[in-house]
C-alpha cells in the first residue's frame, strides 16, 4: 500500500532550486535508499517531506491526504519522523529528556521509553548524560531512538553513517535492520553505496535536484549506480 | 539607618526586582528576545488590580487572584497576534515590535487612567506597613519578606517546571533548537505563547507588589524594565536563579547608594550594571546567546 | 525586488545576452541626474532664510534635525544591525556639552560643533563596553547609559539640575538672525552627514556592511571583520546624534534632562526609520518627512498621538518591514543614488542587458 506519494515536488534552498520535479512513491514496509552527491538535494527533499522546508511546487500525499498546510510538528503526529542531518540532539538535555520530549507529542504505539531503551541497550547507561557529551555513534543512536519515540510510520534518516566510525555504523545498521523487521517504512540517505545497496529494497539516486535512478536494489549493478550518481544515465521508468 | 539594615532592605528590594526579572529572563531564555514592553505589561497588570480593588473594595492581594488568569490570557494572545509574526522577521523585528507595543501600552494607560500617581499600599492594609523589629537598628517589613518569599517560590516553581515537566522540556527543547523541536512534534508557537503568558503573569505579580510597596503611574514601566534587565544581566543571562542573585545585588547597590545620598540610589544601580558589563564577566554573558544562535543557524 | 533576486535576474540577463564584454559601472544616467539635482537642491536650501519667514526657517531646522536623527538611527540599525533604544544618551550629551562649553565662554555655535565632536569621543569611550552586547542587550544597555547620563546631569547644579538650563550667549543676536544661523548650521550638519553616509556606502565599507548584514560568518571568512565596522558606525551615530542634540538646544534654547535624555527620541527615530525604510539610504528621508507632517497634524491631539505612532510603527514592523521606500524602490527600474554597482553586458549582437544591485 502506498504510504507516501511525491508528485513533481520542488523546493528552493536560498536562491537555488535544490529539488526539481521529483516524483516517486513509497510503500508501507519498504526500505528505500536515497543516494546522490553532495548538493544533489537529498537533505532538502527530506526536510520538505517532513515539513521543515516549504515546497516551491508539486504535491506531497501521505496516506492519501495532501500534506500542504500541515506543519512539521503536525506531521509528526501523523507518523512522519525525520532524523536530521548532523543528529541535532538537544545539547543541554539528557538522553532521557531528548527521548521523552519526542515521546510526548508522538503517536501512540509500541515505542515507549522502555521499549526504545530495550531496542538500543547501549543507550541505557547513557540515560542521564547530556547529549552534547556523547560520541558520534551514541548521538546517532539517540537521534534514531528519539525519532522512534514518535512511533512513526515513515522514518526519514538523513546521512545515516556520516561522521561515524565503521563500528558505530555497524551498530546503527543493526538497529535499522531491526526497524525493517518491525514494518516501518524507511527512507535513508546514505553516502556509503555498498551499505545502501545491502540494506535497501529500492534505490533512488538524485543528481542536481532531479531523480535520475529509481529501481529495485536487487537488480542493480554497482556500475549502474555509479553512473547515475555522477550523471550520464537517463531516468529509468 | 545602619549599613546592615541597608543591606537587608536591599535584599528585600532585590526580591521585587527578581520577580520583575524572571518573566524577562524566561522570554529571553526561550525565545531569545528582550521584551521591551515587559515593564509596561507589569504596570498594566497593576492597573488592572487597582481597578478591581477600587471596584470590589477588596485587598489587592485578593484582587490579584482573578487578575492573574486575565493577564495569562493577555500574554498568550499577545504572542499569538503580534510576537509570533515578529519572530519571523529576523532579530531586529521583535525589538522594534515590543518597543512599539511598550509605547502603545504606556500611552494607552495614560489616556485611560490619567497621569495621576497611585498606590495600592493603602488598600493592602496592615501587610504593607507592618514589620518585625529584629534589633533597634534592623527591621524586616512584612511586605519585604512576602515579596522575597513570592520571588523565591515563583523562581523555584519555574525551575521545577523547566526541569521536571513535559512542558518544561518542550520549552527547553524549543529554546535550544526550535527547528528540530518541530521535527519531534513540539509546536514552537504554542510553547512560545504559553511562555509569554507565564512571563506576563509574573510581571503582573511584580507590578502589584510594586504598587503596594510604593507608588506607580502609567509611565512607571520603562524604569522597571531597566531594573529587570539589569538584574538579569548582573545575575547571568539564561539562569533563572541568577536573576534572584542579580536582583539582590541590584537592590543592595541601590540601598547602599541611597545611604550615601538618596539621589544616588538609582545611579548606583546603573554603575554596578555598567561595571559588570565592563568586567571580565561581561564576556561570559555573550557566550551563551551566541552559542544558542549558532545552533539556530545550522 | 530584493537585492538577491536582482542579482539573479542580472545573471539571467547576462546569460541571455550571450555574455559579451562586461563592464561594471558605478553610476548611470539616472543616478547622475538624481545626484546633481540633490546637490543643487541642498545648496539652494541655504537661501531659504532670505526668501521665507522666520517661522518656516525654524520648521525647516526641526525637519533637518529629524533627518539627522533618522539617518543616524538607520546607520546603526539598518547598516550595523544594532538596535539602540538609547541614542538619546548622545542627544542629551551633545546638548549638555554645548551648555557646558558655553558656560566656559566658548561661542555658542562653536560650542555646538565641539559638542558634536565630544559626542563622537563619548562613543569611542563607550564602544569597548557596549559593542560587546548584541541584540536586545545592546538596546537596553544603551538605554541604561542614557539614564545614567541623565541622572549624572540632574545631580549637577551647574548644569541646571532637574529643572533645566538654557543656552546663553545667543540672546545677543536678533531672533531672526539667530534662527537663520541655527538653520544654516543645522543644514550644514545635515548635508555633511548625508555625505558621510554616502561615502560610507559607496566605498568598500558599503559592500562590507551589506556582507555582514547578510551573513556575518561568511563575511568573516572573506576577511570582513564586523567589529571595526560596527565601531565606525557607532561613532558616526554618536557624532550625528550629539550634533542633533546640540542643534536642538540651539533651536529651542532650553532643555531639561528628562526630555532631552528621554526615550521618546528613540520612539521618534524608530518610527521614522521603520516607516521610511530600514537599511536604505532614502528611507530615513521619507520617514522624517512623514513624521514631521504627522507630528504637526497630531500635535492637536495631545499625548494620545504617541499611541498612534506606536501602532503605526508596530504595523510597519509586521506588515511592511521594508518601509514606504521599498514600495517605490521596487517599482523604479533605476536607482536614484550611485551607491551600488551595475553590471552592463554588451552582447555580441549589440544588445545591452544589465541590472543594478544596491
Amino acid at each position: 500500500m502506498t504510504l507516501l506519494t511525491v508528485d513533481r515536488l520542488g523546493a528552493r534552498h536560498g536562491l537555488l532550486q535544490a529539488v526539481r520535479e521529483v516524483s516517486f512513491e513509497l510503500a508501507e514496509g519498504e526500505t528505500v535508499a536515497l543516494i546522490g552527491a553532495n548538493g544533489a538535494g537529498k537533505t532538502t527533499l527530506l526536510r520538505t517531506v517532513a515539513g521543515a522546508h516549504p515546497p516551491s511546487g508539486g504535491a506531497l500525499r501521505y496516506d492519501g491526504a495532501d500534506l500542504a498546510g500541515t506543519a512539521a510538528h503536525q506531521r509528526v503526529r501523523r507518523g512522519i519522523a525525520l532524523v536530521p542531518e548532523g543528529r541535532r540532539l538537544f545539547p543541554e538535555m539528557t538522553v532521557e529528556e531528548n527521548l521523552r520530549v519526542a515521546g510526548h507529542r508522538g503517536r501512540p504505539g509500541r515505542w515507549t521509553l522502555e521499549t526504545v531503551l530495550a531496542a538500543f541497550p547501549a543507550l541505557r547507561p547513557l540515560r542521564g548524560r547530556l547529549a552534547a557529551t556523547l560520541s558520534g555513534g551514541e548521538q546517532q543512536a539517540t537521534a534514531i531512538a528519539r525519532a522512534l519515540m514518535t512511533n512513526p510510520r515513515l522514518l526519514l534518516i538523513d546521512e545515516v553513517s556520516l561522521g561515524l566510525s565503521p563500528r558505530a555504523v555497524d551498530q546503527v545498521y543493526a538497529s535499522v535492520t531491526a526497524l525493517r523487521e518491525h514494518g516501518a517504512c524507511l527512507l535513508l540517505v546514505e553516502q556509503d553505496l555498498a551499505r545502501a545497496l545491502s540494506v535497501a529494497d529500492r534505490v533512488i539516486c538524485m543528481l542536481e535536484g532531479r531523480v535520475v535512478l529509481d529501481a529495485p536494489a536487487a537488480g542493480l549493478t554497482r556500475d549502474e549506480v555509479v553512473t547515475a550518481y555522477f550523471g550520464g544515465l537517463a531516468r529509468r521508468p | 539607618m545602619t549599613w546592615v539594615n541597608a543591606i537587608v532592605q536591599g535584599i528585600f528590594l532585590g526580591g521585587l526586582y527578581a520577580l520583575f526579572a524572571c518573566g524577562l529572563s524566561l522570554i529571553f531564555g526561550v525565545m531569545r528576545i528582550i521584551n521591551l514592553a515587559h515593564g509596561d505589561l507589569a504596570v498594566l497588570g497593576a492597573f488592572l488590580v487597582w481597578s478591581l480593588t477600587e471596584r470590589l473594595g477588596i485587598s489587592p492581594l485578593l484582587a490579584v487572584l482573578p487578575a492573574l488568569p486575565v493577564m495569562l490570557a493577555v500574554g498568550y494572545l499577545l504572542h499569538r497576534t503580534v510576537l509570533a509574526r515578529s519572530l519571523r522577521g529576523g532579530p531586529l523585528t521583535p525589538l522594534l515590535t515590543t518597543f512599539g507595543l511598550a509605547v502603545v501600552i504606556q500611552n494607552g494607560l495614560l489616556q485611560v487612567y490619567s497621569p495621576d500617581v497611585r498606590s495600592l499600599g493603602g488598600p493592602a492594609g496592615g501587610v504593607a506597613t507592618g514589620s518585625w523589629r529584629i534589633t533597634s537598628q534592623l527591621s524586616a517589613s512584612y511586605l519585604g519578606v512576602l515579596i522575597l518569599a513570592v520571588a523565591v517560590l515563583v523562581l523555584g516553581g519555574l525551575q521545577l517546571v523547566l526541569r521536571r515537566t513535559a512542558f518544561g522540556r518542550e520549552m527547553r527543547a524549543t529554546a535550544q533548537d526550535p527547528d528540530t523541536a518541530a521535527l519531534v512534534g513540539v509546536p514552537a508557537q504554542s510553547v512560545y505563547a504559553r511562555a509569554t503568558a507565564i512571563a506576563v503573569a509574573t510581571a503582573t505579580l511584580a507590578g502589584v507588589f510594586l504598587a503596594i510597596r510604593s507608588t506607580f503611574d502609567a509611565s512607571s514601566g520603562p524604569t522597571q524594565l531597566i531594573f529587570a534587565f539589569e538584574a538579569v544581566v548582573i545575575g547571568g543571562l539564561g539562569s533563572l536563579w541568577g536573576t534572584l542573585w542579580g536582583g539582590i545585588v541590584l537592590g543592595v547597590a541601590q540601598t547602599l547608594g541611597a545611604m550615601i545620598d538618596p539621589q544616588y540610589s538609582i545611579l548606583a544601580g546603573h554603575l554596578v550594571f555598567l561595571a559588570v558589563l565592563a568586567g571580565p564577566r561581561g564576556r561570559s554573558f555573550l557566550a551563551r546567546p551566541l552559542r544558542a544562535r549558532r545552533q539556530r543557524l545550522t | 525586488m530584493s537585492e538577491r533576486s536582482e542579482l539573479i535576474s542580472w545573471l539571467g540577463a547576462a546569460a541571455r545576452a550571450g555574455a559579451g564584454t562586461l563592464t561594471v559601472v558605478r553610476s548611470s544616467f539616472a543616478t547622475r541626474v538624481a545626484s546633481t539635482v540633490s546637490v543643487a537642491f541642498g545648496v539652494a536650501l541655504f537661501a531659504v532664510p532670505f526668501g521665507f519667514q522666520t517661522g518656516v526657517v525654524q520648521q525647516l531646522t526641526t525637519l533637518c534635525t529629524l533627518l539627522i536623527l533618522a539617518m543616524m538611527w538607520n546607520v546603526l540599525a539598518g547598516y550595523g544591525g544594532l538596535v539602540s533604544v538609547g541614542q538619546q544618551a548622545f542627544i542629551g550629551f551633545g546638548a549638555y556639552a554645548t551648555v557646558f562649553l558655553a558656560q566656559q565662554g566658548v561661542a555658542p555655535y562653536v560650542a555646538v560643533v565641539l559638542a558634536a565632536l565630544l559626542s563622537a569621543l563619548l562613543a569611542v569611550v563607550l564602544a569597548p563596553v557596549v559593542l560587546r552586547l548584541r541584540g536586545g542587550q545592546f538596546a537596553v544597555g544603551m538605554w541604561v547609559v542614557a539614564e545614567t547620563l541623565a541622572l549624572l546631569v540632574t545631580l549637577d547644579q551647574n548644569l541646571g539640575g532637574g529643572t533645566g538650563v538654557s543656552l546663553r550667549g545667543l540672546n545677543t543676536l536678533a531672533p531672526d538672525w539667530r534662527r537663520a544661523y541655527t538653520y544654516w548650521l543645522t543644514l550644514a550638519f545635515t548635508l555633511l552627514l548625508f555625505a558621510l553616509v554616502f561615502l560610507l556606502l559607496r566605498r568598500r565599507t558599503g559592500a562590507a556592511i551589506r556582507a555582514i548584514r547578510d551573513d556575518e560568518e561568511a563575511a568573516a571568512s572573506l576577511g570582513v571583520r564586523a567589529l571595526p565596522l560596527r565601531f565606525m558606525l557607532f561613532v558616526l551615530a554618536g557624532f550625528g546624534c550629539g550634533a542633533a542634540g546640540a542643534l536642538i538646544l540651539a533651536n529651542t534654547l532650553f532643555i531639561q534632562p528628562q526630555s532631552i535624555f528621554g526615550v521618546q527620541w528613540t520612539a521618534y527615530m524608530l518610527f521614522m526609520v521603520l516607516v521610511g525604510g530600514l537599511g536604505t539610504y532614502e528611507g530615513p528621508v521619507v520617514g522624517a518627512l512623514v513624521f514631521f507632517a504627522l507630528q504637526d497634524w497630531f500635535a492637536q491631539y495631545g499625548a494620545g498621538y504617541l499611541i498612534g505612532l506606536g501602532v503605526v510603527a508596530v504595523g510597519f514592523a509586521l506588515f511592511l518591514p521594508r518601509g514606504l521606500w521599498s514600495l517605490a524602490e521596487d517599482r523604479l527600474p533605476f536607482r536614484l543614488l550611485p551607491v551600488g554597482y551595475a553590471a552592463v553586458v554588451a552582447a555580441p549582437t549589440g544588445r545591452r542587458a544589465g541590472a543594478t544591485t544596491s
